[in-house]
């Protein structure tokens, strides 16, 4: 059973290596920075953090190399994404008011025993919400993916081809962050989840997230708009019944029970994980072992796991 | 509530009732709720605020402690109020305007510096404090060719940390921009809200007038230089976006009006405006009552209110309400408004000084240029 590491951001107080001893890696990592996108060569850090030997799988660069050598591919890509940043769009107007209920609920005085079955079903609408979105997302990229037969596209089969055989020369593979949007999609398209077996996965930041089931995208105070937690897709399903929310302390509060408990509910049965610098949580299959990471529960609190 | 002063006076303060012991026991000036003391501690014959809240008297007595040297007035102050002010102390005929000795928190400007009274709720924003998290950008000085003008005029010119050349950046062109960045923190609050992605990395140039008196008063050859001088020089130089929609003019005072008057000479060349404060007078009958000098600027605002066209998409708009042109601000957001461009509009209890607008440049740049918050996490 692949083990999935989901490690806290790197840049501050790099952990990585750590985790890949931990788990007994000796070989090659392969690297996907394609979340850097332009930046995604600048991996001398990595490699020196990493004291062995780490090959960048370029992702990014295929991804590029790709859209420039089949226009008409970048084409209905560029539509694609279009139709899909509608779709979120739409999904935010439902987003907005399924959340609100909730919120409202949460905040009315009435006796408890009649506000609490109300929210739950706000909840479940907002769950059920969630999942339509993620549905919807999947069965429009599936399309896609039929449409376009993207595996026997000639410059696609070619950098899988070479992407497959990089991996199988590596004993792990680290997923830094970056772009969320961007990191999911190269990987999807150069079929690295299944391409890399059952090699141990070590996540961060964005990687984190990209690895869970659903990927979730949040913010509580941003300097415009709501702060309203949405679905962006699924994701790689590596690290099952988890969501990860990296960056907690910039992006999350914490003390704002209602806000913890509402995150904590709506992706119910996944558990949510604040992930923080130094945060490590070991996933196998549906196992969770949380070795530091701050957990959101259903009472509103946060519960800290693990060495500060 | 019963006032800390109240009850000094009354013979019931602090410790053992002495001014010693009141000014030791609490933060000057002291808040509390609505109300603000401010305290004064020295022989005088008179100690009087002075303060630039419109619609208050400029200079307020203090009434002096009997057998002290204590002065003291207390004042309304709605809570998330910032006010700058200084002391006038008469003495022998004498009158000095000074900073208040019992107060520490201070405002700068390109006149000196002033104390700062920060009411109830208010907080200096974390995002305008260095962030030893956040990657550091640069600031380069330019020369550059202003035909508009005759000769060169030098400009400071904000750089992303890790900007690349293969890029292009979203261009902000900022009047005022030495002030800018002295008084308004500008470097670390770019640094700060590209760090926090609420900001795309862009660039920032300041551009700083010898005579802003003129140049900044709609002047045409102002916005001459800016269009055609400025602009194609910064890409021949930098990495700049050459999309309007990624271009934005703003200012502060007669820089905002600078701001309005060079997007509508060259309508399309600036999608995004900054209009901090903006001096926009305007007269529906009659002279100006703020004097000839203000002339050109009516003149401007009188034309654009008669034919405003389109001359950029979204526009930030803000001002405090206790400075004089809260009137021609709030007069111009629905107007603005009615126009069809996009219009924020923000009031904030502060005046016209640096750092209220300082305060207000998270909100203005994060509407004006969102960053990629919702998407990357690095």
């Amino acid at each position: 059973m692949r083990t999935v590491v989901l490690l806290g951001p790197q840049r501050l107080r790099p952990t990585l290596v750590e985790a890949v001893d931990r788990a007994g890696v000796t070989g090659a990592v392969a690297a996907v920075t394609a979340g850097w996108q332009e930046r995604e060569d600048e991996i001398d850090e990595l490699s020196a953090h990493l004291r062995r030997p780490v090959v960048n799988l370029g992702l990014h660069r295929r991804g590029e190399d790709v859209l420039a050598r089949d226009p008409e591919f970048l084409l209905a890509y560029g539509d694609l994404l279009d139709r899909r940043r509608k779709l979120q769009d739409l999904y935010r107007i439902r987003l907005h008011h399924a959340k609100a209920a909730v919120r409202d609920l949460l905040a009315t005085p009435h006796e408890r025993d009649l506000v609490e079955p109300e929210v739950e079903h706000a909840l479940g609408a907002l769950r059920a919400l969630d999942h339509d979105h993620r549905q919807r997302v999947r069965r429009m990229d599936e399309a896609f993916d039929l449409e376009w037969r993207l595996a026997s596209r000639p410059a696609v089969a070619e950098h899988r081809e070479e992407v497959a055989r990089i991996l199988a020369g590596c004993d792990a593979l680290a997923i830094a962050g970056g772009h969320v949007q961007v990191l999911l999609d190269r990987l999807r398209l150069f079929g690295v989840a299944e391409a890399s077996g059952e090699k141990p996965v070590f996540a961060w930041s964005a990687g984190a997230m990209v690895v869970c089931d659903t990927v979730v995208l949040f913010h509580d105070s941003p300097p415009q708009g709501a702060g309203n937690a949405e679905v962006l897709d699924a994701g790689l399903g590596l690290a099952r019944g988890v969501v990860a929310l990296p960056h907690a302390r910039r992006r999350l509060k914490l003390d704002d029970a209602p806000r913890v408990r509402l995150i904590a509910q709506r992706f119910a049965p996944a558990r949510a994980f604040a992930l923080d610098e130094g945060a490590r949580v070991w996933c196998e299959g549906r196992r969770v072992e949380v070795h530091t990471a701050r957990v959101l529960l259903f009472d509103g609190h946060v519960m800290d796991v693990g060495p500060a | 509530m019963t006032l800390l002063i109240d009850r000094f006076v009354r013979g019931n303060g602090p410790g053992d009732g002495s001014v010693d012991a009141l000014v030791a026991s609490t933060a000057v000036p002291i808040v509390e709720g609505d109300r603000v003391t401010f305290l004064y501690r020295g022989e005088a014959d008179a100690v009087k605020l002075w303060h630039a809240i419109f619609g208050l008297p400029t200079f307020q007595p203090f009434s002096r402690v009997k057998w002290t040297d204590l002065w003291y007035l207390t004042l309304d102050l709605p809570a998330g109020s910032r006010m700058e002010y200084k002391l006038l102390v008469e003495r022998d005929g004498a009158r000095d305007l000074i900073r208040d000795p019992l107060n520490r928190q201070t405002a700068h400007d390109p006149f000196g510096a002033n104390s700062v009274c920060y009411a109830a709720g208010y907080q200096v924003p974390d995002w305008t404090l260095a962030d030893p998290e956040a990657r550091p950008g640069t600031v380069e000085d330019h020369e550059i060719d202003a035909k508009a003008f005759g000769g060169t005029r030098n400009v400071k010119v904000y750089l992303p940390a890790r900007m690349r050349l293969t890029r292009r950046y979203p261009l902000l062109v900022l009047h005022d921009g030495n002030d800018y960045l002295r008084f308004s923190r500008l470097q670390t609050v770019l640094d700060n809200l590209i760090h926090r992605l609420e900001i795309p990395p862009m660039i920032v140039v300041g551009t700083q007038s010898p005579d802003r008196m003129k140049e900044y008063m709609a002047d045409a050859a102002h916005a001459s230089f800016v269009v055609q001088d400025l602009l194609p020089a910064l890409e021949a130089a930098f990495p700049v976006a050459k999309d309007p929609a990624q271009r934005g003019i703003g200012g502060a005072s007669l820089g905002a009006v600078a701001s309005l008057s060079t997007a509508w000479r060259y309508p399309g060349t600036f999608s995004r405006l900054l209009l901090q404060s903006g001096s926009f007078a305007f007269t529906d009958i009659g002279r100006t009552y703020r004097g000839p000098v203000f002339e050109p600027v009516v003149e401007f605002v009188n034309a654009f209110r008669a034919r405003p066209g389109h001359p950029a998409e979204k526009l930030f708009v803000s001002c405090g309400v206790y400075e004089s042109l809260i009137y021609e601000n709030r007069s111009m957001a629905p107007f603005l408004q009615s126009t069809g461009m996009e219009v924020r509009y923000v009031e904030a209890r502060d005046g016209h000084n640096w750092e209220a607008w300082r305060d207000r440049l998270r909100e203005g740049l994060s509407w004006l240029f969102p960053g990629p918050l919702w998407m990357i996490y690095e």
